[in-house]
């Protein structure tokens, strides 16, 4: 068939790529999260180039071999019901095919859910990113400081995000350090990653939130453990302070360069509670109590509440973000849940 | 009344638009009135309660919104060609893919199957017309009026700008200030109802209207698939319209459903859009799969492979699409759990539409395989789709899916889907029941030249965007810089766009074509069919058989042609009732027009003038009297013996 032939030079350029794959940003993988979904990924573009090859053989089979021409004219085919033995492979083969993706998918999904296996003794490094019409904030409590459109990660270091929005929903997505997921104003989500290598990657928005969409990208540059602390110790000492007024301007602003600065703007504009208490365990359910009254209304009834929350005012913070001290004890140990 | 609201500012594309608009108009009106059309337009179009005529209707308007959206389609390739293109601005790109989305699968994709269903359905099953034929009217212009509602929104007030999707908030008054979002509410709105109608019409005609004999399991395969797709349509479509109403509430009345303050959720708008949205696929999908059924059928000149796998296969399809919807935000942080499940189900349908593609294979096998032009798009259908449908295995994987969300790699996979299984389809039946209709071929040359314009150009649109989206390139973004690497690729799709444009037009250029010159001598059944429609004349009478046919086998007609099953046991003429046409439907369509509009615009005395004339004529066509009319004995045989050219009952 003449149309095949475009459509096998793309397919071998397919094969030609994946080996050197440098530019396609999600197989070049600098983390453990990334990583494990560039494998998925090539693990099920295998053996769907399987699948393919399977149909493919088959249809050129019978358009060659049966094809009208002069030999056959007059030939009426036969009357052919199907056969049971033949249908029965064609749905037993896909089902096996399909649990084993099944099983990939189950497991990877809850590998990127959580902590890396090789970071998993590591208390993560918890990074607020919240987006506002076409910017990114990120708070970091335990450093109690805060950095609009770009964010500085230590390598080898798991790092845990918790987004939310201010307007419509976003998405967070580094593609070499991990996926992507939604920031939206009623709920915070997490995202796990960690970075094996020193490097600037691309991060940027990947929901389409409105007209500044395409310029809604962030640098996320990873640095050695020494020079990330020297960078946190500069920002604390240079930096202005982060005021509700400024913060307010910020929020308001369409689209703005780099910023930074020493304090969060979590002590006095709380973060939405926490949704997905349930998904990976372990100490969540305090991060419920993060949201502001205003937010928990429009939740459903969470299991373990804290008793206190359903009387506190909306402007009473929650205890973590209160002390934004890194070193404090009192912050290590809330933490120690996770 | 602030009159700076119905313009769309600083563009000089819609300017150029409009004035376009403005000309075609009154070259219509004008051309009507020079050679004396409007009574004919009126009486034997706008007024008919005929299915094959409201069945061209939604063709022609389906056609027409093929170049609508094919234009957008062009302008979007062309804005992202190149790095830091200046055609567009970021607000008129994002109106752009939102209405180029909204009209290839509403008012392209839809309309152009229902109206291959409103022509065959009848026929296929021996029938005389729909259950209910002033109903269908009235489906015909809600969808009708509803598109046009939604088509001046780009020279009045400005089109949607959130997404085809729009999701919330993004879609709320407080971040999509303009009036576009409310023309999706109401455009949507009126066109949904139309379709709603047409499900419970189709599900009641098939199953009430079969010519005797006829057993569900008897019927022709794109039966089948119309019966299970209107059934998708009554269940999925009543979640759009609630949608839709909440939305509307929202944008004009200051209800909070959807808002980020006061208890509104912006999730439950994703989750009621997808619960309809994903059906919509399948609506629009397994309709096709029925028209490829036939389609190979007879070009192989054998029985389907495998019938009941067939049919079970489609109904396992529809249950399962309904059960997925959580997969087009497995990024909304539901975990892995919520996400695994999904997976799950995404993936089961890959074993369902792999029974039928293998189906396909082996009733091609050992057959005597012609190349007509409907055959060749099916034909490149089966490769092209299965690419769409690996792929779309690929994305079920809710940790693969973290990384293609939102990219182009997910743009490549519905059009390797939604373009071979549901636009080559429509293409193949137009070009397969073409005759029926008219009586005559298309052009076979030009007809193949336009399908390999086409079939090359998708891939090299398209497969690209694969490449992309790998790249980390995310969709719906109107602009990107040098440094990203995005460009090369893009030219290469902007290239393919063209090459697609070529095809598309060269396919009307053959409708003009063959209706000029192709040879009106044909048979009733050109490509020896196997099916009830061939039964009948081309173009077929009013009342579509003078005598209903009965079915023994599945393929009755070809029973009849080759192994002496008669498909008439008695072949008395009997007078025939038939509805008579009524202008009420159309009418109702231009209330609600003015409805829709004036709501949009908030305006609300009108619009309160205009709810009150839709209720009273609801009103006045349930006590309409008219029961129909009678067609004679001697005006049948008339009729049978002009259109006979020789062939005999």
């Amino acid at each position: 068939m003449k149309k095949k032939g475009p459509l096998y030079a793309l397919f071998l350029s397919l094969i030609l790529l994946l080996p050197g794959c440098s530019s396609l940003t999600v197989l070049n993988p600098k983390g453990p999260s990334a990583r494990t979904l560039s494998d998925t990924i090539i693990l099920s573009i295998i053996v769907m180039l399987g699948v393919l090859a399977v149909v493919y053989i088959l249809y050129v089979f019978v358009l060659v071999k049966y094809r009208a021409k002069k030999s056959n004219e007059g030939y009426i085919p036969e009357h052919e019901e199907g056969n049971k033995v033949l249908e029965a492979i064609w749905i037993i083969i896909p089902i096996i095919i399909v649990a084993f993706l099944s099983v990939v998918t189950v497991k990877t999904t809850t590998k990127v859910e959580n902590v890396a296996a090789e970071y998993n003794d590591q208390k993560p490094l918890v990074i607020y990113a919240s987006s506002s019409n076409w910017k990114w904030h990120f708070s970091y409590p335990e450093e109690g400081i805060e950095t609009v459109n770009y964010v500085n990660l230590p390598v080898h270091r798991a790092v845990e995000f918790r987004m939310y929005s201010f307007g419509t929903i976003t998405s967070l997505w580094i593609p070499q350090l991990a996926g992507q997921k939604y920031a939206m104003s009623d709920m915070l989500t997490t995202l796990h990653l960690s970075a094996d290598t020193e490097g600037s990657y691309i991060g940027k928005n990947a929901n389409f939130s409105g007209k500044g969409f395409a310029h809604m990208e962030f640098e996320a540059l990873v640095l050695s453990s020494q020079k990330y602390d020297e960078w946190v110790k500069e920002v604390k000492e240079t930096a202005p302070k982060l005021t509700e007024d400024e913060f307010k301007g910020l929020l308001a602003a369409e689209h703005l360069g780099r910023k930074t600065y020493s304090s969060t703007h979590l002590e006095f504009s709380p973060p939405p509670g926490e949704h997905s208490e349930h998904m990976s365990g372990g100490g969540k359910e305090m991060d419920m109590d993060n949201g502001s009254q205003e937010h928990q209304d429009n939740k459903e009834i969470h299991p373990s509440p804290e008793p206190s929350s359903g009387t506190e005012f909306d402007s009473k913070p929650d205890p973590e973000v209160d002390e934004p001290l890194p070193s404090s004890p009192v912050d290590e140990s809330t933490h120690e849940g996770h | 009344m602030d009159l700076d609201k119905f313009k769309v500012h600083g563009e000089p594309l819609i300017y150029g638009a409009m004035v376009s608009i403005a000309l075609a108009t009154i070259g219509i009106i004008v051309g009507l009135t020079y050679f004396k059309k409007w009574r004919y337009l009126w009486r034997e179009w706008l007024t008919t309660v005929d299915h094959k005529k409201i069945g061209v209707m939604y063709i022609l308007a389906a056609l027409l919104m093929l170049f609508r959206g094919g234009v957008d389609a062009m302008m979007m390739r062309l804005q992202t060609a190149a790095p830091e293109m200046k055609f567009l601005d970021a607000q008129h790109y994002n109106e752009v893919f939102t209405t180029h989305g909204l009209i290839m699968i509403l008012f392209m994709a839809m309309p152009f199957i229902i109206g291959l269903m409103n022509v065959i359905i009848p026929l296929q099953i021996g029938a005389r017309d729909v259950a209910f034929p002033r109903l269908n009217a009235v489906s015909f212009w809600l969808f009708f009026f509803g598109a046009m509602l939604l088509n001046i929104s780009f020279v009045i007030g400005g089109s949607p700008d959130a997404g085809w999707s729009a999701y919330f908030p993004l879609a709320s008054i407080e971040f999509s200030p303009t009036v576009g979002n409310n023309y999706y509410s109401l455009a949507l709105q009126i066109s949904g109802i139309g379709t709603l109608i047409t499900g419970v019409n189709f599900i009641v005609t098939i199953l009430k209207m079969r010519a005797p004999g006829m057993t569900l399991m008897k019927m022709p395969m794109f039966t089948w698939s119309v019966l299970i797709t209107n059934i998708i349509i009554v269940f999925a479509f009543p979640v759009l319209t609630v949608a839709l109403a909440l939305m509307m509430f929202d944008r004009l009345f200051g209800s909070q459903f959807f808002t980020m303050a006061n208890g509104g959720m912006d999730m439950l708008w994703a989750n009621l859009f997808w619960v309809w949205g994903h059906p919509e696929v399948y609506i629009v999908i397994l309709p096709a799969f029925g028209i490829y059924s036939e389609i190979i059928a007879t070009f192989s000149k054998k029985n389907l492979y495998g019938y009941t796998s067939m049919v079970f296969s489609m109904l396992i399809i529809s249950l399962l699409s309904f059960l997925v919807w959580a997969h087009h935000f497995y990024t909304m942080g539901q975990g892995a759990m919520v996400n695994s499940f999904f997976s799950i189900t995404t993936m089961a349908i890959a074993v369902p539409t792999g029974v039928k593609i293998f189906n396909w294979l082996f009733t091609l096998r050992k057959g005597r395989i012609s190349f007509t032009t409907p055959m060749l798009y099916t034909l490149a259908f089966i490769p092209i789709f299965t690419i769409g449908g690996v792929t779309g295995v690929m994305l079920a994987m809710a940790s693969a899916d973290y990384q293609y969300h939102n990219t182009m790699f997910l743009v490549a996979h519905f059009h390797y889907v939604l373009i071979p299984g549901a636009v080559f389809a429509v293409i193949a039946g137009f070009y397969y029941w073409f005759p029926k209709v008219f009586g005559f071929r298309l052009n076979e040359r030009l007809g193949k030249h336009s399908f390999w314009w086409i079939v090359i150009s998708f891939n090299v649109t398209f497969f690209p965007l694969f490449f992309l989206g790998l790249m980390g390139m995310t969709r719906r973004m109107y602009t990107y810089s040098e440094e990203t690497g995005f460009g090369p690729l893009n030219m290469l799709s902007f290239v393919g766009a063209v090459g697609l444009a070529i095809g598309f037009v060269l396919l009307v250029y053959n409708i003009y074509w063959s209706t000029r010159y192709m040879p009106r001598d044909e048979t009733n059944d050109p490509w020896d069919g196997r099916t009830l429609e061939w039964a009948t004349h081309s173009p077929m009478p009013v009342y579509n058989f003078a005598i209903v046919p009965k079915v023994k086998t599945r393929d009755a007609l070809w029973s009849a042609k080759h192994e002496n099953i008669p498909l008439y046991d008695d072949k008395t003429i009997t007078k025939i009732h038939m509805p008579s046409n009524t202008g009420k439907p159309f009418i109702l369509g231009v209330i609600f027009f003015f409805l829709g509009f004036f709501l949009v615009f908030s305006m609300w005395i009108p619009a309160i003038v205009s709810g009150i004339g839709v209720i009273i004529m609801l009103a006045f066509m349930s006590f309409d009297q008219d029961s129909g009319y009678y067609i004679s004995v001697d005006e049948v045989k008339a009729t049978e013996k002009k259109l006979m050219r020789g062939e005999t009952v």
